[in-house]
């Protein structure tokens, strides 16, 4: 056998970039992308540092400001009772996006275990847990979270979970399908010949391989589940009366509509923007991380 | 007389038909029908046969990454068809397998030294440092250089990845390697490079083959012994030199009259065999060459020959030779 000692040093110099870092160029390349990412990259540092520095109280009212237009003092203008729109706008972008982040994570991973069980397994598993994702499908998305939130109490958690249960199947499907796809690659039939175990394969070569459109499938979720809490709050299904979630502000505004335009303008923009931040990015990311789409 | 390392007995993998909404079997597909062979320390064994003749299924059931049907798979004096599933996984420690597909056959996320490290993880052999030193020994007697192991599969060249596949079977220093195609997806050039690198594997590491390929040039080139397969059965098995200078079985004839001979004067008796290979769901009786053999005589369509040595070490299923055969 040959004699070779290799200075390991030498090799953990060789840095080479590896699909992630591959995607990233590619995604990089698109501007639009770019200015997607830097909306939700705003949104985010305001959710996490705007409210320390907004100029009035989000809950403080002062009946004597009410609907004042904007202005040097209130830079959104004030509500029926006299509340800082700005501040509340602000304020919300964190519920917002908290909402649409962790409804979006908790339904990738209930949806990617399921579809995992299902893609992997196949037989009566797929069989059963296939159709129950056609039976959630069944239902118009909004309808069935209504349904969910009206069984479970209105409140911003219950929105929450009804955000994440009705996309509990979109995210299921992908991965099962992604699954099915993969599991017939050589590179799973090589790690069973190794002698791996079926878990092991699972974690090492299924799970990392069919990542990358459930990340685009997910910052896109994130935008509709934002619409979808907001439409829930405006209903009011979700958020409750004081909170300054944006939804919730859109419905309070109806009233005033005419006389007080901005108390609806700017949470309606702020709504806007965001969920056109997360649909640009993920359109970036779609085309960074499907080959197909690479031109 | 070397030892019997691996022993074929009764090997049978039958796929079943699935219709009606209730997917009751109508039928099945009878991709390895009853075949039997040896396999000696030390030597190669070339299988060939056509797309669809059943060798790689057969590659695949040694080691039960397909369940045999029926049949008895005996390596180093082990039973493989008996081992539970993970008594198996152990023993595949032992039997590792090279496959035809190098773009297909690694892990596109993983780098190379993670799926060189991958079977040393999975069996527990030596500590970190250990495996992380193998993998680059093994880099370099593959012809690869230790200073890629940090690369990705998309970034080298079919070749070189077919030299990864080779690296990744060596490393838990197995008695026998089935490469199921190794070359065929490869250029006629790196072919030889990689043909000619098994060779010297085999030599440095007493390495036992299982060689599955449908290039007889190829097969020739490497294999000590070659079994040709015929619609899930093993039609001839001979030493190669015997084989391809004095084939047997009309089938073997055929294949080795379409094999062109660089000489225009070269004249040779041809065997041309005519139509289709039959469907495997629904084989013909008797023996299964006959709808398409020159010498098919009435015994060939009731009876199935019998699969058994005509001459020392010369094996063959086929009627022409049952009165040559040792009663």
């Amino acid at each position: 056998m040959a004699d070779t000692t290799v200075n390991s040093k030498d090799v953990e110099l060789q840095k080479v970039a590896g699909p992630w870092k591959e995607a990233w160029r590619g995604f990089r390349k698109s501007k639009i992308a770019v200015v997607g990412m830097g909306i939700v990259i705003f949104f985010i540092l305001l959710a996490i540092f705007g409210p320390l520095f907004t100029p009035q109280g989000i809950n403080e009212q002062n009946m004597a400001e009410r609907f004042q237009p904007p202005s040097s003092t209130y830079w959104m203008g004030t509500d029926d009772f006299g509340r800082d729109i700005l501040s509340r706008v602000v304020y919300g972008a964190r519920i917002s996006l908290w909402v649409g982040f962790l409804a979006v994570v908790a339904s990738v991973i209930v949806g990617s275990i399921l579809g995992i069980l299902a893609g992997y397994y196949g037989r009566w598993v797929d069989t059963v847990i296939s159709r129950f994702f056609d039976i959630m499908l069944a239902f118009p998305s909004i309808l069935l979270a209504i349904a969910v939130v009206s069984v479970l109490g209105p409140s911003l958690r219950n929105a929450l979970i009804a955000i994440a249960i009705i996309n509990v199947p979109n995210f299921g499907r992908l991965i099962r399908s992604k699954v099915l796809s993969i599991k017939e690659d050589e590179y799973i039939m090589s790690a069973k010949a190794i002698g791996m175990k079926d878990s092991r394969i699972l974690f090492s070569h299924i799970l990392p391989n069919s990542m990358a459109p459930v990340i685009v499938q997910g910052t896109l979720a994130i935008a509709t589940a934002i619409i979808e809490a907001a439409a829930l709050g405006f209903l009011g299904l979700g958020a409750s009366a004081p909170t300054p979630e944006w939804g919730k502000m859109l419905a309070d505004s109806r009233s005033y509509l005419t006389n007080a335009p901005w108390t609806m303008i700017f949470p309606g923009a702020a709504i806007m923007l965001t969920v056109l931040g997360f649909n640009l990015m993920g359109d970036g990311l779609r085309d960074a991380l499907d080959p197909r789409m690479k031109s | 007389m070397t030892e019997q390392l691996l022993k074929v007995e009764g090997l049978k993998k039958y796929f079943p038909i699935k219709s009606g909404i209730f997917g009751r079997v109508s039928n099945h597909v009878k991709a390895v029908d009853d075949i039997s062979f040896s396999v000696k320390k030390g030597e190669t064994l070339g299988i060939v046969g056509e797309s669809g003749c059943g060798k790689s299924t057969t590659g695949r059931m040694l080691m039960r990454l397909l369940e045999p049907t029926e049949g008895k798979v005996t390596f180093d004096g082990q039973e493989l068809t008996s081992l539970s599933n993970s008594e198996m996984r152990i023993a595949r420690r032992d039997i590792q397998m090279v496959f035809q597909d190098p773009y297909a056959s690694l892990n596109p996320r993983h780098t190379i030294e993670k799926i060189l490290m991958e079977p040393l993880n999975v069996h527990n052999i030596g500590d970190p440092k250990e495996r992380k030193q193998k993998v680059y020994e093994f880099l370099e007697i593959v012809g690869l250089s230790s200073y890629h192991a940090k690369r990705y599969p998309h970034q080298f060249s079919g070749g070189q990845r077919q030299r990864i596949g080779i690296a990744r079977a060596l490393m838990t220093n197995p008695k026998l390697i089935i490469a199921d195609e190794p070359v065929s997806a490869l250029d006629v050039s790196i072919q030889a490079q990689v043909l000619n690198l098994m060779q010297d594997l085999q030599k440095e590491l007493k390495l036992t083959y299982i060689f599955i390929a449908h290039d007889l040039g190829v097969v020739r080139h490497i294999s000590d012994r070659v079994g040709v397969m015929y619609l899930g059965n093993m039609a001839e098995m001979a030493d190669t030199e015997d084989l391809y200078e004095k084939p047997l079985h009309p089938y073997t004839q055929a294949l080795l009259t379409a094999v062109p001979v660089p000489d225009p004067a070269f004249e040779r008796e041809e065997v041309v065999i005519k139509g289709d290979v039959p469907s495997p769901a629904n084989p013909p009786s008797g023996c299964r060459f006959h709808t398409r053999c020159p010498f098919k005589m009435d015994i060939c369509e009731t009876t199935v020959p019998i699969f058994a040595e005509v001459e020392k070490g010369h094996s063959v299923a086929c009627h022409l030779y049952e009165e040559s055969r040792p009663q």
